[in-house]
């Protein structure tokens, strides 16, 4: 699987795959000299701190602007230690661990599990937080005006929730999608809002990390999954149409298929955000490489564009991660409404069983 | 490549984080959302119904209405039609009668006339019986006094009666 997600990365991403070894050349014969790609990793990973920004020296005298976020760690040997960051900060130990490359290891090199509020977790509840205000201050507004022409916050948000459900959920799903839209929605507008806080200077890159896309990318599986009827697995493990010598080969196919879904989603939220991430911070890395002023208006100019492009990108990704978890979940609870081009024939009873629903 | 590498620690929150927000955004935004949503919407979907079944039955109604007119229309028409022909038979009816009675009238008058004449001339007769008794009479006194005379006076009555 890793592999797997490596070689994908390698041709999604080839620019930064490209800057990864300048760090080690560069340091090794000019300690101040800025590389970009070390740069715009450290940006678009997580840290155990939220760096805002920092003023002169970066390696030794500069003063950093950083709020230090508690570090939660479990050790089996020596159970949980919760610490400040601040604590581990400019490579420091404490408690026997410490940070490597962002990454939290023990002194010892015993397994640490690691469950601290990183930057992206602290980032992650701050949407959240906003997700719950926002939205329970559009609920207000229903409670308050009824069926009345909606207001404010609530005039906002309400065609796009009408969108979701007519547009995504209602063709997508079918009849059914009202015990799908809760999941839909929050989905929706959760990679919407982390899109956007994403895009803020100094915003965690939350929906361009893989874990968090892989959890969303999962979720959709299970829900897909535990939704699924048997006309799903019946076209997975009896494809209609299909003669049954084939059938060896289609199975694994089909089976492969279940999860290659989700892992495309996985895979292009992360890879959209990440690179929109990667293409702003390298045309704002250019003023550096060039150590020229004059550059600055063209980069900045570019930097704008493709920022006003990420915008575009943060709810037109929020959209096709919705819409295909909807196609999804609608290819497992559909009934057989083609049924009349497929050639199977020992079903036809089941078929006028599924009608008759 | 730590960045195509997911993080179990992040994994973990994601997956408690956004578990907390669906629930709660499930109970106290979506479902009072949606609902209120879907409640707008038939109320709205009902007030069409509504309205059209309104417009429906204002048509009827006018049509009912036109047809009413129509009706009324025809009635007047008929009574109209009907005292015209009442009137013209009236009219006629007394012309009749005027000139039934103009004609009894003339009859009655005829017979009158007839009449007048009858008794005119059963006088005449009278008359001249009496005349003629008278004329006899006279005869029959002078009889004795002179025959010739007589045969004269005889003869200037029925010269007399002639003249008559």
């Amino acid at each position: 699987m890793k592999r797997l997600l490596l070689a994908l990365f390698c041709l999604l991403s080839f620019s930064v795959y490209a800057n990864e070894p300048t760090p080690t050349q560069e340091e090794a014969t000019d300690k101040e000299a800025f590389s970009p790609g070390e740069m715009i990793l450290h940006h678009i990973g997580d840290a155990h701190e939220w760096h805002f920004a920092t003023l002169g020296d970066e390696n030794e005298h500069g003063t950093h602007f950083t709020i230090p976020l508690p570090v939660i760690a479990y050790r089996p040997s020596q159970g949980l230690s919760v610490f400040s960051s601040s604590q581990l900060a400019e490579g420091k130990t404490y408690q026997g661990l410490k940070l490597e490359h962002e990454h939290l290891v023990s002194e010892d090199g015993s397994k640490v599990y690691d469950f601290s509020i990183t930057k992206n977790v602290a980032s992650l509840i701050l949407s959240a937080v906003l997700l719950l205000l926002v939205f329970t201050a559009v609920a207000r507004g229903y409670a308050k005006r009824g069926s009345g022409a909606p207001k404010g916050i609530q005039s906002f948000f309400e065609p796009i929730i009408v969108f979701v459900r007519d547009e995504v959920a209602k063709k997508s799903i079918g009849p059914k999608y009202e015990r799908y839209m809760p999941y839909l929605l929050t989905v929706f507008f959760f990679i919407w809002f982390n899109n956007l806080l994403g895009l803020l200077p100094g915003g965690a890159n939350l929906t361009g990390n893989i874990a968090v896309t892989l959890t969303l990318a999962v979720l959709t599986l299970l829900i897909t999954l535990f939704s699924s009827n048997k006309n799903y697995w019946h076209h997975i493990f009896a494809t209609p149409g299909v003669p049954k010598p084939l059938l060896p080969i289609m199975i694994p196919v089909e089976i492969i298929g279940i999860f290659v879904k989700p892992f495309s989603l996985m895979v292009r939220l992360f890879a959209n955000i990440t690179a929109g991430h990667i293409v702003i911070l390298s045309f704002i890395s250019l003023i550096f490489i060039f150590r020229n002023i004059g550059v600055a208006p063209v980069t900045l100019a570019f930097g704008l564009f493709i920022n006003m492009l990420e915008l575009l990108v943060a709810i037109l990704q929020a959209y096709i991660f919705t819409l295909l978890t909807a196609m999804y979940i609608g290819g497992a609870v559909e009934e057989h409404h083609d049924a009349d081009y497929q050639i199977g024939g020992g079903d036809g009873p089941e078929q006028a069983h599924a009608h008759a629903h | 490549m730590q960045i195509v590498t997911p993080e179990l620690g992040l994994i973990f929150w994601q997956l408690v984080i956004f578990g907390i927000v669906l629930i709660l955004l499930r109970a106290f935004a979506w479902k009072p959302i949606l609902s209120s949503l879907k409640e707008r919407e038939s109320s709205i979907e009902g007030a069409l119904r509504m309205a059209d079944q309104a417009k429906l039955e204002m048509q009827q109604l006018k049509a009912g209405n036109e047809k009413l007119l129509a009706e009324a229309r025809m009635e007047r028409d008929r009574i109209l039609k009907e005292a015209t022909d009442v009137s013209n038979q009236l009219i006629e009816q007394a012309k009749n009668k005027a000139n039934e009675e103009g004609a009894r009238m003339i009859v009655q008058a005829r017979e009158a006339i007839q009449n007048e004449k009858n008794a005119a001339l059963a006088e005449v007769k009278n008359t001249a019986a009496k005349l003629s008794i008278d004329i006899a009479e006279r005869i029959l006194r002078r009889e004795l006094a002179d025959q010739p005379a007589q045969q004269q006076l005889v003869d200037s009555y029925l010269q007399e009666v002639k003249l008559n």
